[in-house]
């Protein structure tokens, strides 16, 4: 492409925003109340107004608990959703409002990786029939050998032994399979990977191996990584930078290093301390009150005051904005934009 | 005397065309009110020791042989009236997934007092006065009107909090928890970890914690067992074992974890698999996957030995612990 300014990030997401709909249908959105029929549509509020970058070779990582909006940011990006308001651009392109044909050369350019290797590879395909067709769908004037030797090359490069070709995704371990869908994103070369919970459903040893593959194919595709987990530990380790999710909204965004070594919005803070240590005997966590809030009724406010030692007036009334730090991290929250948060531990 | 006395306990599974070894002459001891974690990954055979301790294998599961001595009386030789009397009773087990222990079509309410009703002559009334008491006790907003719901009502944190009144409801010496934390946000588990340390301490009840992650294993347990293939290779004080583990697959496995590495660079990972049952190789079980395996090791199973504060079995502890590279890593 040719209007790239090296100086734009790869990915830009602008404002986006994301509801599913609660009724199907005009008969579901009718309730009886006070005596009357009304209309009514309840939707969940999956993704509010996030904006976000990653730059060529970066690892944003999103991570955030269950119900935060993680997978369905990456879902939008992988144009698997199409948002309900807001942009997504990539490579100075704007991506979420083409349509199939206009996508398929994004689709080349943008893979995805799923939690569940189980459930992503075809049970009734060979892995070189699973590994083929990628390559054979978006290079469709390449002949039989050369499809062969793409597929052998990356094979080698992921450690998938070419001997497994001819075998079938319920013979091979969780963390074979998840080698083999990482091959299969692989073998169009990709510029950008999205990877939804890569390394969750496997075991510990198992772990280590997959993150180093992909760190590996990192560095020596230049690959750009959108990697979405709840994994506190395996973020520091793969992220260069880091959003903090809640309720469908960034609470933070930092480097690695810096959102580690001084995390700001409360809810990073609890999220960091909630992590079982290996060393130490005693926990010592920031408690939050109650649990996370559905999305279907959103409370006004800062998503997260029900649940913030440190809520007042302004938190239950105002969203707060992201605000550039000294640091260069962006937070979101009254509290550290009024600089109360330290006050009131120090008190 | 211990509470619990597991002594070479084996459990195979009769498949069609052949039996395999779930868990090969397994021994531990378990004192009174002590917290025992079992950690290994899937395969090893620690959700099947938990289900062994209070008898629940269904076929094909079954147990060969060896004794589980609980107050001084062998589980595996109980009848059913002595089995029901154990379960829910002296022993009680917690699941990882709280939707599937509870039944989706009874009240809170109407689980607990059926549960405390089988076991104890009690009216209605004082069952459910009991069933409030527990709810309490693990920090349940305004329990009256919590047992009139359903499970499906309230969210995954809370129900694992029931699960945990539910296992107290009859004051038991032992809870098994099997990932009893795994389902859940890491916020939540850090509270539900935080209860059942507290709970388990101030009613000397003993806990038996099966689960993959070692950092849980550290922060709730006192002794720990290391499980492989079905056999135990390490077991020792939980500090001990974490800070200087001795078994080659221990190191692995906890030098495998991010945090043990500088951010950015190459895990230090275990090659291969854990092995399957039907295909476990002879000798060590670990053996293709450890870089200090000899013939000896390929050939005989290694017994626990007492060493550098642990019991491990590995034929080679000796001379790992002589490897430079470890020695360089400790330092």
């Amino acid at each position: 492409m040719s209007d790239v300014n090296t100086d734009r990030p790869l990915l830009e997401i602008k404002n986006l925003e994301k509801r599913f709909d609660l009724d199907q249908g005009f008969l579901e959105t009718l309730k009886f109340k006070q005596g009357k029929i009304v209309r009514e549509s309840r939707s969940v509020h999956a993704v509010n107004n996030i904006s976000l970058e990653a730059r060529k070779g970066e690892a944003l990582c999103v991570v955030g608990e269950s119900g935060c909006g993680k997978s369905t940011v990456a879902r939008l990006v992988a144009g698997l959703l199409t948002p309900t308001a807001g942009e997504i651009h990539y490579g100075g392109q704007r991506i979420d409002n083409l349509s199939r044909a206009g996508m398929q050369p994004l689709r080349k350019k943008i893979q995805m990786i799923f939690q569940n290797p189980y459930a992503s590879l075809n049970p009734r395909m060979t892995i070189r029939q699973a590994l083929e067709e990628p390559v054979r769908h978006h290079y469709p004037n390449a002949s039989a050998a050369e499809v062969r030797d793409k597929v052998t090359e990356v094979m080698l490069s992921v450690g998938v032994d070419p001997s497994w070709a001819k075998r079938y995704p319920h013979e091979f371990s969780g963390g074979q399979r998840q080698r083999i869908a990482i091959a299969r994103a692989l073998t169009v070369d990709p510029e950008f990977i999205i990877a939804d919970e890569p390394i969750s459903a496997l075991d510990v040893s198992i772990q280590a191996q997959v993150l180093n593959l992909m760190l590996e194919a990192k560095e020596s595709r230049g690959l750009t990584y959108l990697f979405i987990t709840h994994d506190l530990s395996v973020v520091e380790h793969f992220g260069t930078r880091v959003a903090v999710l809640y309720l469908g909204s960034v609470c933070e965004v930092a480097d690695t290093a810096t959102l580690f070594s001084s995390p700001k919005h409360p809810y990073t803070r609890a999220l960091l301390s909630a992590v079982p240590q290996l060393k130490d005997d005693r926990p010592n966590h920031i408690r939050l009150k109650g649990e996370i809030p559905t999305p279907i009724n959103l409370p006004t406010g800062c998503p997260f005051q029900s649940r913030c030692a440190f809520a007042d007036a302004r938190c239950k009334s105002e969203k707060p904005k992201a605000i550039h730090q000294p640091d260069g991290s962006m937070v979101a929250c009254h509290a550290v934009e009024e600089d109360r948060l330290d006050a009131v531990a120090a008190g | 005397m211990s509470l619990l006395s597991v002594r070479d306990l084996t459990v195979k599974f009769a498949m069609r065309d052949q039996t395999v070894t779930a868990l090969n002459g397994i021994s531990f001891d378990l004192a009174k009110g002590e917290r025992l974690g079992i950690v290994g990954e899937s395969g090893a055979g620690k959700s099947i020791t938990g289900f062994s301790l209070m008898n629940l294998l269904s076929r094909p599961g079954y147990i060969d042989t060896g004794k589980i001595l609980f107050e001084g009386e062998d589980v595996v030789q109980m009848n059913d009236k002595r089995l029901r009397n154990l379960r829910g009773n002296r022993m009680a087990m917690i699941f990882q997934d709280p939707m599937v222990t509870l039944n989706p079509v009874l009240t809170i309410g109407q689980q607990m007092i059926e549960t405390l009703m089988a076991h104890r002559k009690l009216s209605h009334e004082e069952a459910r006065q009991i069933a409030i008491v527990k709810l309490r006790e693990v920090y349940i907003p305004s329990p009256e009107e919590r047992l009139e719901q359903y499970p499906h009502e309230l969210s995954g944190g809370m129900r694992q909090r029931i699960i945990i009144a539910i296992a107290l409801l009859l004051d038991p010496q032992l809870i098994i928890a099997d990932e009893p934390t795994t389902a859940l946000d890491v916020t939540i588990q850090a509270d539900i970890m935080e209860l059942m340390l507290e709970l388990c301490q101030s009613n000397q009840v003993g806990l038996i914690l099966i689960t993959h992650d070692l950092g849980v294993v550290s922060q709730m347990t006192e002794r720990t067992l290391v499980m492989y293939a079905g056999r135990i290779i390490e077991s020792g004080r939980t500090r001990e074992i974490i800070n200087d583990p001795q078994h080659p697959y221990t190191q692995g496995l906890i030098n495998a974890l991010p945090q043990q590495t500088v951010p950015g660079q190459r895990l230090k990972q275990i090659p291969g698999n854990m092995p399957g049952l039907a295909s476990i190789p002879a000798g060590c079980a670990f053996n293709p996957r450890c870089k200090y395996a000899t013939d000896l090791c390929r050939s005989r199973v290694p017994e626990a030995v007492h060493y550098g504060g642990v019991e491990v079995a590995c034929h080679e502890v000796q001379r790992l612990n002589s490897d430079e590279d470890r020695q360089e890593a400790r330092a």
